[in-house]
């Protein structure tokens, strides 16, 4: 466990041979496989320092491999602390679980992108590479830093990997803003995310985790008012709500989906947006002093999950239903940790990532087919041409849709189960929110992979085409839809696997009492949220409901995604001509819905247009008034030139020469320190001078 | 021997005799052996090193020479390590430039030196006058290398407008002085303290204040005193426009220290407020006005005056750590500044300019290692960890909190993140922009490679490695007279 700062090293290297000599020199199978061999040897480091985290009986680590920040004095409540931070990573069982999914799905993605970026130019796909190895060092670095400074290096990393890929076909002025504005909304949450850690320091002198939950644990539970925790902690969830794509912040994941497939799978479904949940996850303590920021959490989450899946709903971007089930799913996933379900939600994200994982690789083999197509409604029957994909896929959803015994019942159903047991309102929407999952996620089935083939018609070519899946078919013509090559169906098929059996880990007690298992990652991640303080775990070790209300709870929401599957399957196969009847009948809702709910629009009139008017004001000013007074005095100058002139040539030279001698030397320096721009300039700084007396005159005499 | 100098003052000031005579050399060996501009770079470069060399040695004295005229303290010896190291890397990156530009390189290094001595007197001047006249070496010297390309235009503007700003603002900062010897009757810094201690401070006093303060304003480029720094930055040869916004924005701050923590300490709650308007107001704007700028010269023209804006923190803090903390924030900022401009400075090359962003197009791939030093300049300068940048940041910003100023910190980490968006932009031109760019590729002689790397080893090193700066500069802070009696105001 001790090496475990190679974990994220190793990523860091491939990233720095691939982007320094690799651009220039190496061919696309040395790239890939650097980059690849990084993860892989990542993987297995990751997958050894697991097996020695479960075997070990105190089951923390902490690394430190040099000093960092020497000790600053700075301020904090209680009299002038030591700012110091060393660079520090932690081994402990939430950021083990973390690990191995960046490091596992990394991999997938990795050896996925492999292929499905083969027709790129081979400086682009070696830059792929380099950005996708960065962003497994920054990620890595994310979940195992020790303390808040650590993390937040990873945490802009990820953001910086994040800019640099989406827009990673820059070309594309979609792309380009895409990136630009999952950056700027981004620095909106970190900005709150930064204040939260100066708080943090100020509050506690120190920034590194375990210490702040032990110094939180013995401070009052803020239960009736709002306190420092309480800011604390909504300053940090400020942060998470950006990153994690939460109301009011989530705006730039679906733009996000401009980027390539695995990007979207790998950065925007899988790992990073759930950053968000895992710092709240990893200052549990924190936020369980603050049950009001917890309250605003759960809502948050409760809300952004039911309003993203609405607008899911009709989306007809195949990507597009995926990113808005991910900003869903991850609102459930804040729901979860709102109502005290750390452990929940931390399961949660990880059946998340392996279903949601393998959906855009699906979607992205799906759009690969298809020639770059992504709208579903020029697809269908594709189950014909692509076995693999679609029965891949069809796991998937399964799983995402919460039918048992795949994994997405088991970490929904507790989220459920937890909400239940706190907020009964919160519970209801979570539970719409589930059905309308089941019925768009099977929509994308069924019109992706049921029904007439509604694309483009291809040219037969002589040889034969299907499951062979010849990559040079693209660039010259395309001869129609065709099973991806092994390189991206082997991903599919683990993730699969992963989709269907992760949720074992976590059976619910109601069904484990019956046949004799109990809930292994709730036991494990346990000690991740009480900082290992004994007695401290009581609070939220307890689901306090009856097996039979467990039980009556987990048939309600499997009859509830039966519904959602049952109304997709009538609507898009039985009677497709319903869809388009629905759509007319509702109209007006459609349209709010296919606009998203027109919060773009209102971002762009308010905060947008607002930021871009000063800037153009500042700009305006520059061009207008002081190039204007620049012209205005260059004119000035050469009326004045003129004049000169004149008084030389006619009055002048009339009266005595010696002064008019002196009147032309005088009038020619005179003209040439006389640019305009200068007396301009020189206006500008006595008007300083003057601004700066006055002020202080005024404040002595009149103050 | 002149009356009342004793054999000592000659000894403290052996570091600006050596950088005299050095320089004097240099253009005597201009003259008897032309076109051996190696040599010359050679000289010069010696010269330098040799003053460095006295400068480091004289590190742990604090006394006073010349019959306190100057101070021969750590504080000094900090800035004159500042200056002499820029003069070098300057030098450095000269080299090249002006072959490419065809300029006789003599009396262009004579200058850089002069310029140098100049700051040597203004960080360890104890005099109005003594700093006065090093400000005006400095500045004299700077006039004529901003126009040092005769035959462009822009250059010649660029010297004209920085002469004639350049002198109205002395006549500002002058008249400043005057009213602050009316008052007193010295312009011993050390006098002028002890003659405003106690008593409250007449209005002649404080229009002297405001008026050095925005002599000194101008100086740095302090908004609104910056009006001239974007044209002469863009117009000046870029070596100079590097040496320009380093070293003489590190001397004018070390004159701008020395008069007002150790010659008006007793006013200070009156330029305290000063100071922080200056700060708030040059570091917005800066900011806010390099978002839209095209050309990189310009561009980080403002971002120097946002630069200054945060190192002017330091100065309104005005405390034992406020001050260190800016000495680091300055030590930092040389090396990254530096190196920005040392990769604008091998963009020119015979047949393109290269000092617009669009130049910058697919640099990642044509020179994979100067597009790297690059990305560490513009992270750095952005702040961002694990540079050196991010360490000068955490430093300034941590003074200002503890000092108690936490809305001023506040407005500068939102500056930051404005910043890092058009710091962020040239990566993103060399990087993600893949066409081909224009002109011949980029070479990088002996000369300029050791200015890179000395750059980049510095951006990099103290961003892990900051300990060694921390130390230093707390040293050199402590050495000012009078700073331990300022406490938090």
């Amino acid at each position: 466990m001790d090496l475990i700062w190679l974990i994220p090293l190793l990523p860091g290297l491939g990233a720095a041979v691939n982007g320094l000599l690799g651009i220039r020199y190496f061919s696309k199978p040395v790239a890939a496989g650097i980059a690849c061999a990084a993860m892989g040897g990542s993987l297995l480091l990751s997958l050894f320092a697991f097996a020695q985290l479960l075997g070990a009986e105190h089951r923390e680590h902490i690394v430190t491999i040099a000093n960092w920040i020497p000790p600053i004095p700075l301020e904090t409540v209680s009299g002038v602390g030591q700012f110091e931070v060393p660079w520090a990573f932690r081994l402990d069982p939430l950021s083990g679980m973390m690990i191995l999914i960046v490091t596992g799905i990394g991999f997938l993605i990795h050896l996925y992108s492999s292929s499905y970026m083969d027709h790129e130019p081979r400086g682009g796909y070696v830059r792929f590479f380099t950005y996708l190895n960065l962003f497994c060092f920054f990620m890595l670095m994310l979940v195992l830093g020790s303390s808040f400074l650590v993390m937040f290096v990873g945490w802009e990393g990820v953001g910086l990997c994040s800019y640099l890929l989406i827009g990673f076909w820059y070309h594309k002025k979609s792309a380009a803003d895409a990136g630009k504005k999952a950056f700027i909304v981004n620095r909106i949450g970190d900005f709150g995310f930064v204040l939260g850690v100066f708080l943090v320091f100020f509050t506690f002198g120190t920034l590194d985790f375990r210490e702040v939950a032990e110094a939180a644990a013995h401070m009052p539970v803020e239960a009736g008012g709002f306190g420092v925790i309480s800011l604390i902690c909504l300053l940090l969830f400020v942060g998470a709500t950006g990153k994690s794509a939460q109301i009011p912040l989530y705006v730039w994941l679906p733009d996000a989906m401009e980027g390539p497939t695995p990007v979207s799978a790998l950065i925007h479904a899988a790992t990073m947006v759930t950053a968000g949940v895992y710092m709240v996850a990893r200052n549990a303590v924190l936020f369980e002093h603050a049950p009001n920021v917890m309250f605003i959490v759960a809502v948050v989450g409760a809300v952004t999950a039911l309003v993203a899946a609405t607008i899911g709903l009709v989306q007809t971007d195949i990507k597009k239903v995926l990113a808005y089930s991910t900003v869903s799913q991850l609102g459930y996933m804040f729901l979860a940790t709102g109502v005290g379900a750390f452990s929940a939600a931390a399961f949660h994200l990880m059946t998340h990532a392996f279903f949601k994982a393998l959906l855009f690789l699906g979607s992205g083999s799906v759009i690969h087919a298809m020639n770059d197509e992504q709208d579903m409604q020029k697809m269908g029957n594709m189950r014909r041409y692509m076995p693999v994909t679609f029965i891949t896929m069809f796991v998937g959803s399964i799983a995402i849709a919460g039918i048992p015994p795949f994994s997405g019942f088991f970490s929904k159903d507790e989220i459920l189960a937890y909400t239940f047991q706190e907020n009964k309102v919160l519970w209801g929407l979570a539970v719409i929110t589930a059905g309308m999952t089941a019925f768009y996620m099977f929509r994308l089935i069924f019109m992706t992979f049921f029904g007439e083939y509604r694309g483009p018609s291809w040219e037969k070519a002589d040889d034969s085409h299907g499951d062979h899946g010849h990559d040079d078919n693209h660039g010259h013509a395309w001869h129609g839809p065709h099973e991806s090559p092994r390189l991206m169906t082997t991903p599919l098929w683990v993730l699969a696997v992963g989709a269907i059996v992760a949720g074992f880990v976590g059976i619910p007690a109601a069904i484990g009492d019956f046949i004799g298992v109990g809930n292994a990652i709730h036991h494990f991640l346990e000690p991740s949220f009480t900082a290992g303080l004994a007695g401290h775990g009581d609070e939220h070790a307890g689901l306090h409901l009856s097996h039979a209300v467990e039980w009556a709870l987990m048939a309600f929401s499997v009859l509830v995604a039966a519904c959602g599957i049952g109304l997709a399957y009538v609507n898009y196969v039985r009677r497709p001509e319903r869809a388009a009847q629905w759509k007319t009948n509702w109209a007006g809702a459609h349209r709010v819905l296919t606009n998203k709910y027109y919060v773009d629009e209102l971002y762009d009139a308010t905060a947008v247009k607002g930021t871009m008017a000063s800037g153009r004001g500042l700009w305006t000013f520059d061009k207008g008034v002081v190039d204007g007074a620049v012209n205005g005095a260059g004119w000035l100058t050469r009326a004045a030139a003129w004049v000169s002139h004149v008084l030389d040539k006619y009055i002048v030279d009339g009266l005595v020469n010696l002064v008019g001698w002196i009147f032309a030397e005088g009038s020619y320096v005179f003209r040439r320190g006389q640019t305009g721009l200068i007396q301009n300039y020189a206006v500008a700084t006595l008007f300083g001078v003057f601004v700066f007396v006055t002020v202080y005159v005024v404040a002595r005499y009149v103050g | 021997m002149p009356a009342g100098f004793s054999a000592a003052d000659f000894y403290y000031i052996l570091p600006e005799l050596l950088l005299t005579g050095g320089a004097l050399l240099v253009l005597m060996l201009s003259v008897l052996t032309p076109k051996q501009d190696g040599l010359l770079l050679v000289a010069a470069l010696a010269t330098v090193g040799a003053t460095l060399a006295v400068v480091v040695s004289f590190a742990g004295l604090d006394v006073t020479a010349s019959r306190g005229l100057l101070a021969i303290d750590g504080f000094a010896a900090f800035f004159k390590v500042v200056v002499l190291l820029s003069a070098a890397l300057t030098l450095l990156m000269s080299s090249p430039y002006l072959k490419t530009e065809g300029i006789q390189a003599g009396e262009y290094y004579f200058l850089i030196l002069c310029a140098a001595l100049g700051m040597m007197f203004m960080s360890s001047g104890l005099d109005l006058i003594t700093l006065f006249i090093g400000l005006e070496t400095m500045a004299v010297s700077f006039y004529i290398l901003a126009g040092f390309l005769k035959p462009n235009p822009r250059s010649n503007e660029a010297a004209v407008k920085y002469f004639l700003l350049g002198a109205f603002s002395l006549g500002v900062l002058l008249y400043g002085m005057s009213l602050l010897y009316g008052a007193t009757g010295t312009t011993h810094l050390s006098g002028i303290a002890a003659a405003l201690g106690g008593a409250s401070p007449s209005l002649v006093v404080i229009l002297g204040v405001v008026l050095v303060g925005a002599g000194m304003g101008f100086k740095i480029a302090a908004v609104p005193f910056h009006m001239w720094a974007p044209d002469v930055y863009e117009g000046a040869p870029t070596p100079v426009t590097a040496y320009l916004s380093v070293g003489s924005k590190a001397a004018s701050f070390a004159m701008l220290i020395r008069i007002f923590i150790e010659g008006l300490p007793a006013v200070g709650a009156e330029w305290t407020m000063l100071f922080y308007a200056l700060a708030v107001v040059t570091m917005t704007v800066g900011n806010i006005a390099a978002l839209t700028q095209s050309n990189l010269k310009r561009m980080l023209a403002y971002s120097s005056i946002a630069h200054a804006g945060y190192l002017l923190m330091g100065v309104v803090v005005g405390t034992e750590r406020g001050v260190a903390a800016m000495l680091v924030y300055l030590g930092v900022y040389v090396f990254m500044q530096l190196g920005a401009f040392a990769v604008i400075t091998m963009m020119r090359r015979s047949d393109i300019i290269g000092e617009e962003l669009k130049d910058l197009n697919g640099l990642s791939k044509r020179s994979p290692i100067v597009a790297f030093a690059m990305l560490f300049f513009m992270l750095s300068l952005g702040g961002i960890p694990p540079t050196a940048g991010f360490m000068g940041k955490v430093w300034l910003f941590g003074a200002t909190i503890d000092a108690g100023f936490i809305w001023l910190a506040v407005i500068a980490v939102a500056n930051s993140a404005v910043s890092l968006y058009y710091y962020l932009r040239v990566v993103v031109f060399m990087w993600i922009n893949e066409e081909e760019g224009v002109g011949s590729p980029l070479t990088i002689g002996p000369a300029m490679s050791v200015a890179l790397g000395v750059a980049l080893f510095g951006t990099v090193v103290f961003g892990v490695y900051p300990q060694f700066l921390f130390e230093h500069a707390e040293a050199a802070a402590r050495s000012l007279d009078g700073i331990a009696s300022i406490t938090l105001r």
